[in-house]
């Protein structure tokens, strides 16, 4: 099917407006920013919401200390361009104050532990409204969650007591301790975020595009080699031309064999794609519940 | 490119969700390792043909128990436009959430089994999508393969629809009726060869036949609430001072002329900005910011209107209520109401009927709304609303309420 391919800007509209409502209804909101599409399209919707003035609030990364070093460098110059204050807290300290514990095995990764340490930081900080880039589409659990998403004392989702949301009236009020997790993209596609970044001319971080790099193979997947992941003996690293779909930790992001160099060859692949983009998620696939269960427990 | 935002509604085994599943399927938006996951779920739960309704029962309970508990949203695109689907759960307890998936939709999709035909379930959601305003309606008729797709049962059902809904319906609302088949996909994506006697079209040529609802902007009377004030204070941005926020309805020019409301003075618009952008004009659901000739008073929870389109300034309503919480709404108790971004204090004057909606049955003389119940509730506010009748003007019409001892939005209300 012979799919429209333009952006929808009532899209827009709508998530500057859920922006300016975080804005008015809390008293210290954060963006959740991982120097992904997604997130990096928040950016610029913030910008947008508030202009003339200045993005009201931090940026602030979980970093796990095993992202790609293309997405850590872009982080720290999107900050210093746009003149936002930008926190960084660590994993790596989560685990070394023994309140995390690292994974261990084959398929050992730092992704669920982002939890300890953001749950840290929104006490450090006391954010009472964390925003964040998720979609409805990447992800059957996440297809339920409302855009205002209440979360207890302990970061944590309850599925089935989740606010009635009508037309487009948001209530965030909520008791201190408890915060706030805001996606404002929720009714976007991937498609959508795409299309945002050609029509905006949105600079992103270098490994979405096809690059030479050295990779191996695992469960079908194509894994990027690096230090943070535990080889068996017969995974040999081999060089490929790869691109990635999605960034997230080095541990829990497979790359897909593409030559898509530029931002249409990308739209393209994705409507002929045969897999989704969170099939690329290698933490996604541990089970059928794998996200609602994270959700849970307070991941995003 | 515009966006089709339609909310689907059934009960319980009637194949809502094998329908969105054949949606995305035949629209090619299922991507082959969804399809896979799909089959090996499906094999996991003993069943020798791909469950399509998987796909959107996305809560561990859910699957447990094969039925939809809350509102997910699904999405998809085609030649014309993007489709946001919200899949509302047709099991009575869940009333709540389907109010709730329907409040943004502009097309509803009631499925009937065609072997059941009309039911409990049928006439309130039909009852909600009329009570939303929502001007089309698309009554499918489904597993028609399990009544031999039998034209006499579909016209049975037909008829029997119309004899239930004529008490509630609007005038304006378009009720399209189609015969299919979720499960073998008839009549979804193209005509069916087994029920030629059918001669409408296929659902997906309904849908897309639908006109967006922007046409609606010159016609309705401009209201915009005020989010916030944008007030840099920068070097470049001295005296800037900016109304943000998202026009609910109709549409506004540079140079008109504006009532800040509740303040009442007036004013001429100097600018109409989306970002960077100096626009000449901006139609509803358009996010900008607004500046002023003069300095006049205005704070977030206000309302700009035209000169002349002034709704009346109001601190006591009446107002069709849906009660969504298990703590039943009383007369005498104070909430907060939020219409837009306006919220006020609002304590239960009188409750003037009830309305059960399983049963369509009235009483008068109540002194509670329950979970799930509908009623006519008269409002003391503490402040102005500056509210539009809903049939009137639904995006200025209605309200939430929440309850100020454990924050939970608890109701919604449309204005009379």
């Amino acid at each position: 099917m012979n799919i429209n391919k333009q952006f929808p800007r009532a899209l827009e509209d709508e998530a500057i407006f859920i922006l300016r409502e975080v804005a008015a209804q809390f008293e210290k909101p954060a963006l959740l920013f991982s120097g992904g599409k997604d997130s990096i399209t928040l950016v610029r919707l913030a910008q947008k919401a508030f202009f003339p003035g200045k993005i009201p609030f931090p940026l602030v990364h979980v970093d796990t200390g095993h992202n790609f070093p293309e997405t850590i460098s872009f982080r720290d110059e999107l900050a210093k361009q746009l003149g936002v204050e930008l926190i960084v807290r660590n994993v790596e300290d989560s685990i070394k104050a023994g309140k995390a514990k690292e994974e261990t095995g084959k398929y050992a990764s730092r992704n669920a532990l982002q939890t300890v340490t953001l749950l840290d930081t929104i006490e450090e900080f006391k954010f009472d409204a964390c925003i964040g880039g998720a979609r409805r589409d990447e992800e059957k659990a996440r297809a339920k969650e409302r855009i205002f998403s209440v979360r207890n004392d302990f970061g944590e989702w309850d599925a089935k007591k989740q606010r009635p949301e009508l037309f487009d009236m948001l209530n965030g009020k909520i008791e201190m301790g408890e915060n706030v997790r805001v996606f404002p993209i929720s009714n976007w596609t991937e498609l959508d975020v795409w299309n945002y970044i050609k029509a905006e001319n949105l600079a992103i971080p270098s490994i979405y595009f096809a690059h030479e790099r050295e990779v191996f193979d695992r469960d079908g997947m194509i894994w990027s080699d690096s230090e943070f992941i535990n080889k068996s003996q017969d995974e040999v690293p081999y060089k490929r031309i790869v691109r990635f779909r999605t960034v997230g930790d080095m541990t829990c992001t497979a790359a897909v064999s593409s030559e898509a160099d530029n931002i249409d060859t990308i739209i393209e692949e994705i409507l002929e794609a045969e897999i989704s983009e969170r099939g690329a998620r290698i933490d996604d696939k541990r089970s059928e519940a794998a996200m609602e269960k994270r959700k849970q427990q307070g991941y995003f | 490119m515009d966006i089709l935002r339609i909310a689907t509604a059934g009960s319980v085994d009637d194949g809502k969700s094998t329908l969105i599943g054949r949606l995305l399927f035949e629209t090619q938006s299922i991507t082959k390792d969804k399809i896979e996951a799909l089959k090996t779920a499906s094999q996991r739960k003993g069943l020798d043909f791909v469950d399509l309704s998987l796909l959107t029962d996305g809560l561990i309970a859910e699957r447990e128990q094969g039925i939809t508990i809350d509102v997910a949203h699904i999405y998809f695109n085609t030649p014309t436009r993007k489709y946001i689907i919200a899949d509302t759960p047709g099991h009575f307890e869940y009333t709540r959430n389907m109010v709730t998936g329907a409040s943004n939709a502009s097309v509803s999709i009631i499925l009937i089994d065609a072997r059941n035909g009309v039911g409990e379930q049928t006439r309130r959601h039909f009852y909600i999508s009329s009570l939303l305003e929502i001007k089309n309606v698309v009554v499918a008729v489904n597993k028609m393969d399990l009544v031999d797709y039998d034209e006499n049962r579909f016209n049975e059902i037909k008829s029997d629809f119309f004899e239930l809904s004529d008490k509630v319906r609007k005038p304006n609302q378009n009720i399209t009726f189609i015969p299919i088949s979720s499960l073998y996909g008839e009549n979804i994506v193209t005509q069916s060869e087994k029920m030629n006697w059918y001669e409408g079209n296929s659902l997906l040529q309904i849908l897309e036949g639908i006109a967006p609802e922007d046409i609606d902007a010159e016609v309705l009377p401009f209201r915009f609430p005020v989010q916030q004030v944008i007030r840099p204070k920068s070097e470049e941005y001295h005296d800037f001072r900016g109304y943000a926020g998202k026009i609910a309805s109709g549409q506004i020019n540079k140079g008109d002329l504006v009532t800040a409301l509740p303040s009442q003075q007036i004013s001429k618009v100097k600018e109409i900005l989306k970002y960077d952008l100096s626009l000449n004009s901006a139609h509803q659901t358009e996010s900008v910011v607004i500046t002023l000739e003069d300095d006049i008073d205005i704070s977030r929870g206000n309302m700009l209107v035209k000169v002349g389109e002034q709704p009346e300034l109001k601190k006591q309503i009446d107002a069709k209520i849906c009660w969504m919480d298990t703590d039943a709404m009383k007369i005498g108790k104070t909430y907060l109401i939020q219409h837009g971004v306006n919220r006020v204090k609002a304590k239960i004057s009188a409750i003037n009927s009830r309305l059960e909606i399983s049963t369509f049955e009235e009483s008068e003389n109540v002194d509670e709304l329950n979970l799930n119940q509908i009623g006519v509730v008269s409002f003391k506010l503490g402040g102005f609303v500056f509210s539009d009748n809903f049939e009137a003007n639904p995006a200025n019409g209605a309200f939430i309420i929440i309850d100020e001892f454990n924050n939970n939005t608890v109701g919604v209300g449309f204005v009379l």
